[in-house]
């Protein structure tokens, strides 16, 4: 039972990089994408996790309360802003190849080749 | 679908989308074997004792002087982390205003209908009054939760994405395209670029007053008050600059790209 | 001193945040202050070069001033030895080279340009000085989305937008296997401090979850550096790339994740993993050795000048992974030669082939036959000595790296691995030797009869590599700059240099001795103590050295002449019965460069498998 959370984070790995693999639309391979990234923000805050903790905030309550390890939730806010970043600019290419060359299909985009 | 440089065809790929499947799903079933062999050394769940998120639980308050300790972990100890983070947002963003920017050849104007003659609405009177209404209240909730990021929760990063959705209220009230015409773009731009270079600043006044970069010099105040911690709440403002800025490029980078769209001139779609 | 170390990197990212301050208002001097802020970076970075030679161990500061308590570190350091730090005067070397050779190069870049390869330029430093292993994760993060940013600067054409696409899916993949590994080691130590990490660690053994993050950490990181099979989106997105990126690109990024691996590996997984070391010797090698002879192969039938360099910069990467994965001093101080001065060479190689696409508006060998004949001479004797350079000719370019790496492999007993990287360098050395001698000097068939016995480019492939490459640049095309041209030279000239002084062999020893000591890293990042240094043996060089340099610089020359003639004459030169075999293979390694996300992704996940199955059998 214990293992779960760790479980599920391999399962989100596995199941979005098989959606980027298999993927036939630009927009779709931006979310598995990003669903891929998030497999990272389950696995960092189910390590921190501390049973009956509370949130690292000691406004109102005592400051030697237990509390859940802190560190892992600021990796994780890192995470998500460096996953949006790069989520946007991928959609931005997106738009871009749906307005240049009319096709979302990753697969039929022109690569340069020799 | 516009004209692109040629009909887009599809490439004969040497390894067909079959065996593509087939070779993800055998290396994919490793890698699941090879990631639960590893996992299965992690500690208990729920039982953790990592020593670094320990020390910091019981120091944070006493010395920093703020509540939020994921806050202090971001603008204080592992302030570095941030300052990357951060110009990462700037880079995309960047690179998005790069890749979107208007071309040569392109030209504004509202979007065609496909249906002609087809009655198109704005929005109605309730949706115009709450979405106006809301704007006001967001940025308002955005600058407390920016200024009580050392506090309680919250921070830079979550009360520059909530300025943001200002934006969005005005476009679901359908006033985006007047909020354009006053082009306050550059504002934006320069909001962004100015919390960027904020927090490099700051850093560097550290250096200035002596103590290491990002040091924490400024007066801490007591735990609880709405000035406390130092330098954490300066950060936390000029990230909540750029965050804004940075969102509100991003959005209306691609609302610009629906809403009045571009395309080539003397070509028409539809 | 030390305490302005976060300048390095906070310095640039100021200065480009300034230039977007600045974009709404008009622009004029966006080149000078960019060269400026570039070259004071680089007197910035070898100032901290020459304080960290003078002592004897890594400098550390802790950013925020968060000095470590008992062992345990709170914030996060900057730990800088000799080795890192060079690798970041190389990065802002090829960063103030980049800017000199795009002044001339682009007709009006716009700020975003310029703002964008300073973050680039600061993330790089911040990468190799870093001593804390998220940071570590956060500047890569930052050079891959700057880098991604870069690529698309012209994704109105379809290369670029693919190239970009391919290249930012990737690394994303790469990252995430990263972040895998950091939180595989968090939850296991505690910390994030690789010092603090390496502590913990070596008091356990290595079971799977260390394995885990070992395999996780090299993955993301050999994505990064290009490893074969990682490495489909290099050669794509090197080829489209704008020309300034480029330099950066090739001369150094993929070095980085090379280094990286060094890196984590002597600060943390040292101690659990010394009982293996001959077998992950093994899975090194092979993965180096795969990686060297498909750059290798590949780039002899590129046509695209980048992207032949982009082969060239794989096979190199593969040299430099054998040189990490010998695990020994040896093998780190030759890996670091290598990086070096073939790091110089393909940048200024780089710059030459600006400089001629700039001239002429072309960029495919067949193209340019004869063309380069309007380029000044300068440039052509330039891109001469380069190319002979990463041959490794005696005393000049890649040699000191290869002979180091020959005595290294011998020293551990896999003398084997010399044959493969000799036979890259001849390989990849004759391939940018050809396309001299075809764009230079007219040798050669001309146009369409391409007389590599493997197969031609189509015709409307050679028109759309060069509407790309006229697209990227407008100058005047009666004279070549003559910035452009000392850069090249200066960049050479430099690469060539790095093995003419037996006296850097020495220091780079040392020096690597000095990474290698996990020990003396923890000591001095934890608690401010000094360790002594070990001795480091002296390498003369020695007749063996020379003659491999003389065959490599020989084959290199053969080879090119072999295929620059007639076509019936090197047909001759395979027996009838193997080409088909040949032709088939070769075309279906060829293939796999498809250009689609979804296959390079494939790949990649084959080879993360692949490597971590090796990895767990090496370390049972």
């Amino acid at each position: 039972m214990s293992f779960l959370p760790f479980a599920i984070a391999i399962w989100i790995f596995l199941v979005g990089l098989y959606g980027v693999v298999t993927s036939h639309h630009l927009v779709h391979l931006v979310i598995c994408l990003s669903v891929v990234q998030s497999s990272t923000y389950l696995l960092l805050l189910g390590i921190g996790y501390r049973t009956n903790g509370a949130a690292s905030i000691f406004v109102d309550i005592p400051p030697n309360t237990k509390a859940v390890d802190p560190v892992v939730k600021a990796l994780t806010l890192t995470d998500v802003v460096v996953g949006a970043a790069v989520t946007a600019l991928l959609l931005a290419l997106a738009v871009q190849a749906q307005k240049r060359f009319g096709t979302l299909d990753p697969d039929e985009l022109d690569p340069l080749r020799d | 679908m516009s004209p692109g440089e040629g009909p887009a065809r599809r490439r004969d790929s040497e390894i067909s989308l079959a065996t593509r499947r087939r070779l993800f799903l055998v290396s994919g079933a490793v890698l699941a074997a090879l990631m639960t062999w590893a996992l299965a050394g992690m500690p208990a769940f729920g039982d953790y004792h990592g020593i670094y998120g320990l020390l910091l639980n019981r120091v944070a308050v006493p010395q920093e002087h703020a509540t939020n300790v994921i806050t202090a972990v971001n603008f204080d100890y592992r302030g570095f982390d941030t300052l990357g983070e951060e110009f990462i947002l700037f880079a995309a963003v960047l690179g998005l205003a790069l890749i979107l920017r208007e071309r040569r050849d392109e030209e504004e104007g509202p979007p065609d209908d496909d249906a002609v003659g087809r009655q198109v609405s704005g929005a109605s009177v309730a949706v115009r009054l709450i979405t106006v209404a809301l704007v006001g209240p967001t940025v308002l909730l955005a600058g407390y939760i920016i200024a009580h990021g050392a506090i309680t929760p919250g921070g830079g990063f979550q009360g520059g994405v909530i300025a943001a959705t200002a934006l969005l209220f005005v476009y679901l009230g359908g006033e985006y395209l007047a909020l354009r015409r006053i082009r306050p773009l550059p504002l934006v731009e320069i909001t962004k670029a100015t919390g960027a270079a904020g927090f490099v600043l700051i850093g560097i006044a550290g250096l200035i007053w002596g103590v290491a970069f990002l040091d924490n010099w400024l007066p801490k105040g007591t735990p609880g008050d709405v000035f406390s911690a130092g330098t954490m709440q300066l950060l936390s403002v000029a990230v909540g600059f750029e965050i804004t800025g940075g969102f509100v490029l991003i959005l209306s980078e691609f609302l610009d790209q629906t809403i009045v769209l571009r395309r080539r001139r003397g070509v028409r779609s539809g | 001193m030390e305490k302005l170390a976060p300048l390095a990197v906070a310095g640039p990212f100021l200065i480009a945040a300034l230039f977007a301050i600045s974009m709404p208002l008009s622009r004029r001097r966006d080149d000078i202050v960019s060269i400026v802020t570039a070259s004071a970076g680089v007197v910035f970075v070898g100032a901290m070069l020459i304080d960290v030679l003078s002592r004897d161990v890594p400098v550390v500061t802790w950013v925020g001033g968060w000095q470590p308590r008992a062992g345990v570190a709170l914030g996060i350091s900057m730990a800088f030895d000799p080795l890192s730090t060079s690798l970041a005067l190389l990065a802002a070397v090829l960063v103030c080279a980049a800017f000199l050779f795009a002044w001339r190069y682009f007709e009006t870049p716009g700020p975003i340009f310029h703002a964008l390869m300073l973050v680039f330029g600061g993330a790089m430093a911040g990468f190799c000085l870093s001593g804390d292993l998220f940071n570590l994760f956060v500047f890569f993060e930052l050079m891959s989305v700057t880098a991604y940013a870069l690529t698309a600067y012209r994704s109105e054409e379809s290369g670029p937008l693919q190239g970009a696409l391919t290249f930012a899916v990737s690394n994303t993949v790469g990252a995430v296997f990263i972040l895998f590994g950091i939180a595989l080691l968090y939850a296991r130590t505690g910390a994030l401090n690789l010092a603090q990490i390496g502590v913990a660690l070596a008091h356990g053994h290595a079971d799977g979850l260390v394995v885990g993050a070992f395999a996780f950490l090299c993955i993301g990181f050999m994505v990064k550096a290009a490893v074969v099979p990682f490495h489909f989106w290099l050669a794509d997105a090197y080829a489209v790339a704008p020309t300034p990126a480029c330099v950066i690109f090739s001369g150094v990024m993929s070095d980085l994740g090379i280094y990286a691996i060094a890196r984590v590996y002597w600060t943390m997984f040292d101690g659990p993993f010394h009982a293996h070391l001959e077998t992950l010797r093994l899975v090194f090698l092979l993965f180096g050795g795969v990686t060297a002879l498909w750059g290798a192969v590949l780039c002899l039938a590129q046509h695209h000048l980048k992207r032949l360099l982009a082969f060239v910069t794989i096979s190199q990467i593969g040299m430099a992974l054998i040189g990490v994965g010998l695990f020994s001093t040896e093998g780190i101080a030759a890996a670091a030669l290598l990086i070096a001065a073939d790091g110089l060479l393909r940048a200024g190689l780089f710059v030459a082939i600006g400089a001629v696409i700039h001239r002429t508006g072309s960029v495919n060998e067949l193209r340019l036959y004869r063309l380069g004949r309007q380029v000044p001479r300068p440039l052509a004797a330039i891109f001469f000595a380069g190319a002979l350079g990463l041959a490794g000719p005696p005393f000049l370019g890649a040699f000191s790296g290869k002979r180091v790496l020959e005595h290294a492999a011998i020293d551990v007993g896999h003398g084997w691995i010399i044959v493969v990287f000799v036979v890259a360098a001849i390989l990849t050395a004759a391939a940018v030797l050809r396309a001299g001698g075809r764009v230079f000097l007219g040798w050669g068939e001309p146009a369409e009869d391409d007389p590599i016995p493997f197969g031609r480019p189509t015709g409307s492939e050679v028109e759309r590599d060069d509407d790309e490459a006229e697209a990227e640049t407008t100058g005047a095309p009666d004279t070549t700059p003559p910035v452009m041209i000392a850069t090249a030279g200066a960049l050479v000239a430099g690469g060539l240099a790095i093995s003419l002084f037996p006296a850097l062999v020495d220091k780079t020893l040392d020096a690597a001795a000095r990474f290698t000591d996990r020990a003396a890293y923890a000591a001095v990042v934890l608690h401010g103590a000094k360790l002594p240094l070990p001795d480091t043996p002296n390498l003369g060089v020695d007749a063996l050295a020379i003659l491999f340099g003389l065959l490599s610089v020989g084959g290199a020359v053969g080879i090119a002449l072999a295929v620059l003639s007639p076509r019936h004459r090197v047909r001759g030169l395979v027996p009838l019965r193997l080409r088909g075999p040949l032709r088939g293979t070769y075309w279906a390694v060829r293939r796999l460069h498809s250009g689609q996300a979804g296959d390079y992704v494939t790949w990649l996940s084959v080879g993360a498998a692949t490597f971590g199955v090796l990895l767990a059998a090496a370390t049972r």
